[in-house]
């Protein structure tokens, strides 16, 4: 058969030492070419496969690029530019390798499963003269070159019966995909209207411009045939363009199959991480209502920020703005006294000395609440303003008369006050026996800070 | 006062039963749903005094089902429940006509409160909604120094709409707010009431902006 000799030629071409090459590609590889656009890397060394993993038709020129490790869309460019220059006898070599080359993982080529097909193979010889029988019709009416480009093709007609009744699903799934638009044309999907008008109005662009084209005589403008090929194309876009933007959708659906299926896989993993782990915890600690509600909060936080704020868990938090440092406020007095914190932020802004100081004193008004007052939360309340900033920490504790405060809280209640005096800022405390605490700290921006919010 | 009669709708099965519950006789729960399109169907025939709507619906959301009633049945109040509390669908449904918001950490008896206060036409706000108000709302001027189209009478809250959110934000009761402010649960219920129509009403730039910030991307 021609295409054994065809693909012959191509493999020794006058290199024999050297292992089998693409044509034109004899001399050892440079080492500037490595990892160029041409070869990327020494290539896998092994037996040589059909890439079935990453193929467009069989996988042919993908598992030569990956044996001998040239870019795939290389190998790919090259394997169009024989087949123009052989006249279509580069098809022929390309089928004959799809039949011949086992694929990845695959124990036997699809020609070694074709030969104990006896009804694949008659089919195929019976194609072959059918369509052989057609083109010598065919190439009465016209000259040399329309045989020439017609020859190969009935040898890959041939080849390619034989891959889709023994090839795997896979592949026979690639042929169907590639002949659907024939079988469409065949008039199968005439059974809706608008692809039946579609095919309609490109026969008639196509006949029109054949007829065009046939009747072109030199006597007349180069406009014609122009216009008959301008025709052709026209109606060909119309038939197959519809195939074409769906084989495109199909091609960025599976990309975006695989990116949603990478993120699932990353959910999981940070599921299985954070909230999998603690719900285990927790069941391991159902005996102590209060671990388990400090952990279901811990967990309720991590997953709050990770899923509104967009911060991965564990991930540092680097308290460079106002709320960042309120919410680290409450992290620690939670896991710290297990006393819930109730957070609410409006608007943010990037820390200095004074808003540094301002948290610090909140720190010590929280954690002061959860040691002392019995309350089962705390509201922890932070406003940022254009003048001012404003941090609230409340409770319904047990509270205590400020006129009588003992020795071990007056101290605290000084620190604070110290810590913000000392920068400009107030506090007012409001506290009554029986009804709570509420402690409000205000510490004026610096000037010419622009209120910036988050 | 009657027990308001009580619709459901929150796709966790087990969150329902236990807020049916946990709810007891403080209110009657008519019906369940777990989804927008037979929560709209069995609302429209039930007609309920107050819809506990979760956000997060699998079919669409919370709003689906607010925008799919209010035409047709504006007596209808509902009150939307939470767990995950992102800013910006919780203001979506507040603006498709929820009469407020709890989160689903929210107690019993607060739950009942809130079912109530919303059958009386009231709204109802917890702190963290109160704290996204009041960030809505916020009086910083525009960065780029232009003046948006700015209607001062929905665009803005007053300073005694801003004291008594702030007073929601820090964990207020009504009862508390109202004591400490030297006004009436009544004004407390009416500020809160104002708030709420701005924030469904109001054409605010700022606002859009805000909810547009807060969007996970």
């Amino acid at each position: 058969m021609a295409l054994i000799a065809s693909s012959g030629i191509a493999r020794h071409d006058g290199c024999v030492e050297q292992p089998p090459r693409w044509p034109g590609d004899c001399d050892p590889i440079a080492p500037w070419h490595r990892g160029s656009f041409w070869r990327r890397h020494g290539g896998t060394g092994g037996p040589l496969r059909r890439d079935t993993s990453d193929r467009l038709l069989g996988g042919v020129a993908a598992g030569i690029a990956a044996w001998r490790g040239f870019n795939p869309t290389a190998v790919r460019i090259v394997f169009v530019l024989i087949a123009l220059v052989t006249t279509g006898f580069g098809v022929v070599a390309y089928v004959g390798a799809w039949l011949l080359i086992p694929a990845a993982g695959a124990d036997g080529s699809i020609a070694s499963r074709a030969r104990s097909d006896s009804r694949g193979i008659a089919l195929a010889i019976g194609l072959a003269t059918l369509l052989t029988l057609a083109l010598l019709v065919g190439g009465v009416f016209n000259d040399g070159w329309f045989a020439s480009w017609a020859w190969p093709q009935v040898c890959s007609v041939a080849g390619l019966v034989l891959i889709w009744r023994n090839g795997s699903a896979d592949e026979q799934a690639t042929l169907r995909h590639y002949a659907e638009p024939l079988s469409a044309a065949a008039g199968e999907t005439s059974r809706n209207r608008r692809s039946a008008i579609r095919l309609a109005l490109s026969a008639v662009l196509i006949i029109s411009g054949a007829i065009s084209l046939a009747s072109a005589h030199a006597s007349l403008a180069l406009l014609r045939p122009l216009g008959g090929v301008a025709l052709v194309i026209a109606g060909i876009v119309l038939i197959l363009g519809p195939w074409w933007l769906r084989i495109a959708r199909d091609l960025s659906v599976e990309r975006q199959a695989r990116v949603r299926a990478e993120e699932r896989a990353d959910i999981a993993a940070r599921v299985h991480d954070s909230v999998l782990q603690t719900l285990a915890l927790i069941q391991r600690r159902a005996d102590d209502p209060q671990k388990v509600v400090w952990l279901a909060r811990m967990q309720e936080r991590e997953l709050r920020s990770w899923l509104f704020e967009g911060r991965a868990p564990n991930e540092a938090d680097e308290d460079t703005t106002l709320a960042a440092g309120v919410r680290r406020i409450q992290q620690d007095v939670e896991a710290r006294y297990g006393v819930p914190v109730e957070a609410v932020i409006v608007g943010d802004c990037a820390l200095d000395e004074n808003l540094s100081a301002l948290l610090a004193a909140a720190r010590e008004a929280t954690v002061n609440a959860a040691k002392w007052s019995g309350a089962s939360v705390i509201s922890l309340f932070a406003e940022v303003e254009p003048e001012e900033v404003s941090l609230v920490v409340r409770d319904r504790g047990r509270g205590f008369d400020p006129s009588s405060v003992p020795e071990d809280r007056k101290g605290l209640a000084e620190s604070v006050h110290g810590r913000m005096s000392r920068r400009g800022g107030t506090v007012t405390v409001t506290s009554a026996e029986g009804e709570g605490t509420k402690i409000s700290l205000k510490m004026p921006r610096a000037a010419g800070q622009p209120a910036g919010r988050a | 006062m009657n027990v308001p009669r009580v619709v459901l709708v929150d796709d966790h099965g087990l969150f329902r039963s236990g807020v049916r519950a946990e709810l007891g006789r403080q209110v009657e729960v008519v019906g369940e749903a777990d989804d927008v399109q037979p929560a709209i169907g069995l609302i429209a025939s039930l007609l309920p005094d107050v819809v506990l709507l979760d956000v997060h619906l699998p079919g669409g959301g919370g709003q689906a089902v607010v925008e799919a009633i209010k035409p047709e049945h504006p007596e209808v109040r509902f009150l939307a429940l939470s767990a995950s509390d992102a800013p910006e669908d919780v203001i979506a449904v507040i603006r498709a006509g929820a009469r407020g918001y709890v989160t689903k950490t929210i107690s019993t008896a607060e739950l009942a409160d809130a079912i109530r206060r919303v059958a009386a036409g009231d709204a109802v706000f917890s702190h963290r909604l109160a704290g996204f108000v009041l960030d809505a709302f916020a009086a910083a001027p525009s960065p780029d120094g232009l003046k948006p189209a700015f209607d001062p009478e929905l665009d803005q809250l007053t300073g005694r709409e801003r004291e008594v959110l702030r007073l929601i934000a820090q964990g207020y009761t009504y009862k508390e707010i109202a004591r400490e402010l030297y006004i009436s649960v009544k004004t407390v219920e009416s500020h809160v009431s104002s708030v709420l129509r701005k924030l469904q009403l109001s054409t605010r730039h700022q606002l859009t902006r805000w909810a547009a910030e807060r969007r996970l991307t």
